[in-house]
């Protein structure tokens, strides 16, 4: 009883919390919705049992609710908490798109005769989880960590306003940085 | 708590953020939607580890799909940092036609 009535409040919020993201008046508190949709989400994940992945997406999603707090500041060039907002485009072709998705996913979820639950959870599913990345499933590890290199060097190279090969060309020869603009080696 | 249950909630979620992707203007409001769809794949995964399959293989699954939403986010900002220095916008249609 008390685990619906939980799972009930944290998934009303989860949801209520996400349709506020686009209806509230200034990104700060839309970012502040998104965040609690996704404390929610980490909740209910603590409530299947999966304390370690619940803690990450809480934790992680907090922080990166942080960030993007930072970004549309940094954008908006404005007091994003009192500035109001509606910035959309095809409002109704994007609705009838996502009612219709939620129904298509809603009636498979209600109408398709799901299997037996196989085997039971280990006692300590972050062990468990634990021992399969150091083991049978050490290459999701290996190839998960280069990829978020990749993704660090992409976005540093994104986010850069210069770097050495614009000073120094593509083969890094030039000597001194022919630059359009002073800030180079020849500066 | 059932599967079904789990399940529509993730659906709903998935559909919010799926309306927000398809509609703001704003980079940042995009990506917003984007994390919401995931937030409702990951809830639907936990589901579905739960109810059919608790075995360690689900929470790997559940752990490429949080990866996925970082590398999403973080690309995403970058690119926002790209736009908005390129062509002094935040937002996709001005970006669009500045491209032009």
């Amino acid at each position: 009883m008390l685990e619906s009535v939980l799972f009930w409040s944290i998934a009303v919020l989860a949801v209520a919390s996400g349709v506020a993201v686009f209806r509230v008046d200034s990104m700060a508190r839309a970012t502040y919705a998104l965040a609690v949709s996704f404390v929610a989400v980490g909740l209910a994940l603590l409530l299947v049992g999966l304390d370690y992945i619940g803690l990450i997406v809480v934790l992680m999603m907090v922080m990166e609710m942080a960030v993007m707090a930072v970004y549309m500041i940094m954008f908006m060039g404005m007091n994003p908490a009192l500035m109001p907002m509606s910035m959309v485009h095809g409002h109704r072709a994007a609705v009838i798109t996502a009612v219709g998705a939620f129904v298509l996913l809603a009636a498979g979820a209600l109408l398709v005769p799901w299997p037996q639950r196989r085997g039971t959870p280990s006692a300590d599913p972050t062990v468990a989880l634990g021992e399969a990345l150091m083991g049978s499933k050490m290459l999701v590890m290996m190839t998960v960590s280069p990829v978020m290199v990749a993704t660090i060097v992409a976005g540093i190279v994104l986010a850069s306003h210069r770097t050495r090969y614009d000073r120094l060309g593509d083969d890094l020869r030039r000597r001194p940085a022919d630059d359009p603009q002073p800030g180079g080696v020849g500066r | 708590m059932t599967l079904e249950t789990l399940l529509v909630v993730a659906a709903a979620l998935f559909s919010v953020g799926l309306y927000g992707a398809l509609s703001q203007q704003v980079v940042v409001m995009v990506m917003m939607g984007l994390e919401l769809m995931l937030n409702g794949v990951i809830l639907a995964g936990a589901a579905f580890w739960w109810f059919l399959a608790p075995n360690p293989e689900g929470q790997v699954l559940l752990l490429i799909v949080i990866a996925a939403m970082t590398v999403e986010m973080a690309m995403g900002f970058a690119v926002a940092i790209v736009l908005n220095r390129h062509h002094g916008t935040d937002m996709t249609d001005m970006a669009a036609d500045l491209s032009r």
